[in-house]
């Protein structure tokens, strides 16, 4: 059975934790004086207060963790700090709505990157800084930080840490201890974050954007603090540092973890999924250059290679950074970026989406079928970098596939009834649920979310959700047999 | 000699058997005294029973003055340890024993005097393996032996019509093929040895081994047979541990299927098998072998654990159309019941892999011991050691070596050279000598040749 009092107590310590990280946009608005000191003050007095309380509710209640608990848990960090996250919003902007500010916030954590605010550049500093920090905070896993920094989770942690990080299989530790995994994750995450940061300052932008920018590109989230998004510099260099940090932030962190910690470029090679991740990924870009010069979009191959390349990886690692609106370019090519955007990242990397490994065990699941229409009698493994995949997590991920097209097709008819076009409704919740930002149409990379009414908004927030904690992480919590003692 | 086999297995019987047959006091360790019994009722041997790897079963069994322990019980770790305590508690001169796990066999370390002590460690499994890659690789042999660490090939190949060598004299061989310098080592007609000499003529369906560089072999073959198209697919009955291996080591560069009874088995196999495909089902089912295409393998390979099943599994292999089919035949009686030739080759694991054991039984510096011909001849690589006055081969030609009957000196490897061995060839200290014997009685003899009489420091 649940055990909600000890849950709430995990919670209270994550909720005061979360408060804690509303210092560092507090720090930032006390230096450049933008009138948000107050909004950030009361922001995390608020929190901060709430957390207390519910620790001294459930004083006394706090127990290990059982696996149950941990989807509980993880359901509720997720659902409940962006609620808390939308205070500065809510604060600040007057006439934003509640289901908006929890839009944002929800983008924001689940590192989408999709955005209902317009005018951003006349934001204060604070607040866009706050926009970024959540999608850098969310990207890497609030959970796995608690579990690195707080020694709150005991044997348990391990079953909640695993609830939260994306992919197929999750067994395979780092560290004998589940904290000194999480550890190493955030350190690398940290390392280059802040190789990012300074290549970006040194690209062109000023320290202000290249923190913030960094914040939303190592989450593969894609918040900009510019109207305009990358438009706004039009810069080759720039663009070119993006997608390399984008690329990298597509790839299995543990796998930059072991390659750090050996000092050698050999875990990329033996990983299943790097190579097929970069080929699809660059293949691409050239796929759709070409296509862009052929039809004419940009007289020079070169001019087509430059958009189409820093689009589509922003697209396909679901950062959702744009430097030109694509939508005008021939549909085709949108379409192809979204699609990629559905499977291309790697597990235990930012990004979202089914994952780079799924689409293969996938691939291979079918092969395996037609050997076995030819051969009723072999024994046809599917096999990962020489390893065979045990078929639980072959029907695992198929129930996974299966989930993920239902729950994209219930959310479009939602959307659709709702009288949005069909385009707008499957793009947007397509571009939600892979948590990567724009969609086409209405919400394309020149407009935002705004448009939609409180009722989709909620459907998409959902989709995002949906997508960030991998479904069943979620679907979970509603399952009558959950509750069941 | 003495020597302590610990073991009585398949591999243990057939050692101690070549063994006795050698006039070695012979001591047998095994758990099974029922087995053991059998074992000394049939041969001249003592029999103990206990744990072999024990040091009082050890000290019973008389390792403190035994030459030389053969470890070959079901466990790597028992022998294992066995070496180990019989050298550090007991001064064992000579340890070998029997290792399967790779894990083992590819660190060294493992086998170092201060680790095992183990002086040689065999894997008849994997000497099985090689012997028929081997075949894969040359479709037309029915054996092929290699010597001086692979330099050298001996090759048993039936002579048929249409060869350009049969009919002819042997000397003519050099006409032929002049580049290639080959010698015919001996010839099989039926079931009794002709020594070659240069006006012999080859007769279909003579039994000839012929002796050349590796990389010539196929040229060699080419004179005595059409030759058959390079084998594209195989098919391997029975996944244990030699089908195992050897789809591993065909995994690559052929097509392979392999079936096996096994559920359990066959996902192992499929997990440990990149190309290869895995089937489950009996060996003999022909409905499995048809709807699987039999007829269109180049080689059907049966390697179960029983005699029966290979023997059935191929001939139906055969029957249904597979060019060439191969069986593991353990039981002598069953290997002469098919001399009929309808299993193109029968192969005895015991026979194949006793010669990497004798090697180290012989006296003298014996780098090789092929058994040929269900053990009836051998062929052997043996090291040539002192000067002119202490040996009775250096300095001296061929012909002016005497041999024992019905033997002969194929050929020198003299560093990276190799030297066919012709009437003048002189032989130096160091040579490593490939001498053909077709009567194994010859065989300490020849021991004798190779031993550097006392006095030589």
């Amino acid at each position: 059975m649940v055990r909600l009092p000890a849950i709430l107590n995990v919670l209270s310590v994550i909720i005061m934790l979360f408060a804690l990280c509303m210092a560092f946009p507090l720090a930032f608005a006390m230096y450049f004086d933008d009138g948000t000191r107050l909004v950030f003050e009361q922001s995390m007095l608020i929190t901060a207060a709430a957390g207390m309380a519910l620790r001294l509710a459930t004083r006394g209640r706090r127990r290990e963790l059982q696996t149950r608990d941990g989807f509980l848990l993880v359901f509720l960090v997720w659902t409940v700090l962006p609620a808390f996250a939308t205070l500065p919003l809510l604060l600040y902007l007057n006439d934003l709505s509640f289901t908006d500010a929890y839009f944002e916030a929800v983008s924001g954590l689940t590192a989408t990157g999709a955005t209902v605010l317009s005018g951003l550049d006349r934001l204060p500093h604070a607040i866009n800084i706050w926009r970024t920090f959540m999608v850098w905070l969310g990207g890497m896993g609030i959970i796995v930080l608690a579990v690195a920094i707080l020694p709150l989770l005991g044997v348990g942690g391990s079953q909640i840490y695993k609830a939260e990080t994306p992919g197929p299989m999750k067994d395979a530790k780092l560290t004998p201890r589940i904290t000194e995994t999480a550890k190493g994750l955030w350190t690398v995450y940290l390392l280059i974050t802040i190789a990012c940061f300074f290549s970006l300052r040194v690209a062109g932008m000023t320290w202000l954007d290249a923190m913030m920018h960094t914040f939303s590109t190592m989450g593969l989230g894609g918040f900009s603090a510019h109207d305009d998004s990358f438009a706004y510099w039009n810069s080759p260099v720039i663009e070119a540092v993006v997608m390399f940090f984008m690329l990298l932030a597509g790839i299995n962190f543990a796998t930059h973890f072991v390659a750090l910690r050996r000092r050698s470029t050999a875990p990329y090679l033996r990983d299943p999924e790097v190579g097929l991740y970069l080929l699809v990924v660059l293949g691409s870009c050239v796929l759709i250059a070409l296509y862009l010069w052929i039809n004419g979009v940009y007289p020079q191959f070169w001019t087509a290679l430059r958009f189409a390349s820093f689009n589509l990886v922003s697209i396909a690692t679901t950062t959702g950074f744009s430097s030109t609106d694509y939508n005008l370019w021939p549909i085709f090519a949108p379409v192809w970026m979204l699609f990629l955007c559905c499977f291309a990242t790697c597990s235990g990397s930012t990004g979202g989406g089914i994952k780079m490994i799924r689409a293969e065990l996938m691939a291979r699941q079918a092969i395996r079928e037609m050997t076995r229409i030819v051969h009723p009698r072999a024994y046809v493994p599917v096999k990962l970098g020489g390893e065979t995949i045990e078929n639980k997590i072959i029907f695992a991920i198929l129930a996974f596939m299966l989930v993920y097209g239902a729950s994209i097709i219930a959310m479009t008819m939602l959307l659709t009834a709702s009288k949005l076009d069909i385009i707008t409704a499957f793009t947007a919740v397509f571009a939600c649920i892979n948590n990567t930002g724009p969609g086409l149409n209405l919400v394309g990379p020149a407009t935002t979310y705004a448009v939609l009414t409180d009722f989709q908004t909620w459907v998409c927030t959902a989709a995002m959700l949906l997508g960030r904690l991998e479904l069943f992480t979620l679907l979970v919590v509603f399952t009558p047999g959950f509750w069941r003692r | 000699m003495k020597i302590i086999i610990l073991g009585a297995g398949q591999v243990g019987s057939t050692v101690a058997e070549s063994l006795v047959s050698e006039a070695n006091d012979i001591t047998v360790v095994d758990t099974d005294g029922p087995r053991l019994r059998a074992l000394q009722d049939r041969l001249d041997l003592r029999t103990l029973v206990g744990s072999a790897a024990h040091p009082d079963t050890l000290r019973a069994a008389g390792v403190d003055d035994a030459d030389l322990l053969i470890a070959v019980t079901q466990s790597d770790e028992v022998n294992l340890v066995a070496c180990k305590i019989a050298t550090q508690m007991f001064n064992l001169p000579t340890c070998i024993a029997r290792i399967r796990s790779t894990a083992y066999l590819g660190n060294e370390a493992v086998f170092a005097p201060e680790c095992f002590a183990v002086d040689h460690a065999i894997c008849p499994e994997q000497i099985l393996t090689d012997y028929i890659v081997k075949l894969v690789e040359f479709p037309e042999a029915l054996q092929v032996l290699e010597f001086a660490e692979g330099r050298v090939s001996l090759v048993a190949v039936r002579a048929f019509k249409g060869g350009p060598l049969v009919g002819h004299e042997l000397k003519d061989i050099r006409k032929h093929i002049p580049t290639v310098d080959a010698r015919i080592a001996a010839i099989f007609r039926g079931d009794s040895p002709i020594v070659p000499e240069g006006n012999t003529v080859v007769q279909a369906g003579d039994e000839v081994f012929c002796l050349a560089a590796t990389k010539d072999i196929r040229k060699v073959m080419q004179e005595l047979r059409r030759m058959d198209r390079p084998v594209k697919r195989v098919m391997i009955a029975g996944g244990g541990n030699i089908g195992e291996r050897l789809a591993r080591a065909l995994d690559k560069n052929y097509v392979v299927k392999i079936i096996d009874r096994n559920k359990l088995r066959c996902e192992m196999l499929s997990g440990v098998l990149d190309n290869a495909l895995v089937l489950n089902g009996d060996v003999t089912d022909e409905t499995l072998l048809e709807s699987e295409n039999v007829d269109e393998m180049d080689l059907f390979v049966s390697v179960t654990n029983d005699d029966e099943n290979n023997i059935m599994a191929s001939l139906l292999a055969k029957r249904m159309g597979a060019r060439r089919v191969v069986a593991l035949i353990n039981r002598r009686a069953y290997v002469d019941l098919l001399q009929d030739g309808r299993i193109d080759i029968a192969i005895s694991p015991a026979q194949a892999t006793i010669g990497s054991l004798l090697a180290h039984v012989r006296r003298g510096d014996v780098a090789k011991v092929h058994s040929l011909r269900r053990g009836a001849a051998e062929a052997l690589e043996a090291v040539v050691h002192g000067d002119a006055g202490s040996c009775r081969m250096v300095g001296r030609t061929i012909e002016a070596i005497e041999l024992p009957k019905g033997t002969t000196i194929a050929a020198l490897v003299r560093g990276e050279e190799v030297i066919m061995a012709h009437h003048d060839t002189v032989v130096e200290a160091g040579d490593h000598a490939i001498v053909f014997v077709t009567e194994k009685k010859m065989v300490p003899k020849v021991e004798k040749l190779f031993q550097v009489s006392v006095g030589f420091l």
